[in-house]
């Protein structure tokens, strides 16, 4: 099991509190698949993703964007069980979606620089690692079912 | 993933805007690696502190950003440009090239952080392909 210092807790969720959900999900999604182009290779049935301007404009990513910011959310409602929170949600990614788990740490790092462009001088270091270890955890979680 | 001429000029662009900033950027960005990534600290055992703002820790972040806009002026040949600094990484400071990915997060964490409107994602895709070119420059001699 995972511990989790008060602060942590107190931290992560603040962070989600204080970003816009509706809009970070998207921005972390799209960066990823513009800095991360392999990554587009789960999305086919996303229509346009030939450049930035029309990743960043694409409804789909928009709309799944929420659906990863609802699966954190999940997270940060169970966060003394994670694992077992997400045992359906890894079993989806590995068997059906079939996703090559070293892609989550690339949407989790996106996530990050998202994040820390939103919240400025108060995205301090400690804020930084609190958050990181938070979607390690989450990354680890979605791993969990593979085999 | 070598650089293409449009990542080059993003790259310049990018670090005309950031370099006044550069000894900061450099500080915060080391002591966020240390304190995120705590095996990176195993490098510093004869530093007294890895506080963010402590001597050592700013006077680093000063250096390695030296480093960084030396890469920018020899963006042309990373491996030619960064030679010297290449056999000190490999002959002496040994460290492990998967930690230029994790110094490589943090200066993006940080740029994003201080400059949230010039760290578009189209910057952002060409920076992380400049650091990545930039380890492997830093690598080039390890064997």
């Amino acid at each position: 099991m995972v511990k989790w210092s008060d602060f942590e807790r107190a931290t992560i969720q603040d962070i989600f509190s204080k970003i816009d959900k509706d809009v970070v999900g998207q921005a972390a999604l799209s960066r990823c698949l513009i800095v991360y182009p392999w990554t587009q290779r789960y999305f086919g049935s996303f229509g346009n993703l030939y450049n930035a301007a029309a990743i960043t404009s694409n409804p789909k990513v928009a709309a799944h964007g929420k659906v990863v910011i609802g699966g954190l959310e999940k997270a940060l409602q169970n966060m003394d069980n994670i694992k077992q929170a997400y045992t359906d949600l890894s079993v989806l990614h590995s068997e059906k979606l079939q996703v090559d788990p070293d892609n989550f740490k690339l949407l989790a790092d996106c996530l990050t620089i998202v994040v820390a462009s939103n919240l400025g001088i108060s995205f301090t270091p400690e804020v930084q690692a609190a958050f990181q270890k938070f979607l390690d955890v989450v990354v680890a979680a979605l791993r969990k079912q593979y085999y | 993933m070598s650089l293409t001429e449009k990542d080059k000029a993003a790259v310049k662009a990018l670090w005309a805007k950031i370099s006044k900033s550069a000894d900061a950027i450099g500080a915060d960005a080391l002591s966020r690696m240390l304190l995120v990534y705590p095996q990176t600290k195993t490098y510093f055992s004869h530093w007294p502190d890895t506080k963010a703002g402590s001597e050592p820790v700013k006077k680093h972040g000063k250096k390695i950003m030296g480093g960084v806009g030396l890469a920018v002026s020899k963006i042309d040949d990373l491996a030619a440009g960064l030679l010297k600094l290449s056999e000190l990484h490999a002959f002496k400071l040994r460290v492990d090239p998967a930690n230029f990915k994790l110094l490589a997060h943090c200066l993006q964490v940080v740029i994003a952080n201080m400059f949230p409107k010039d760290f578009t994602p189209e910057a952002h895709v060409a920076c992380d392909k400049f650091l990545a070119n930039v380890a492997l420059a830093l690598s080039e001699k390890y064997r």
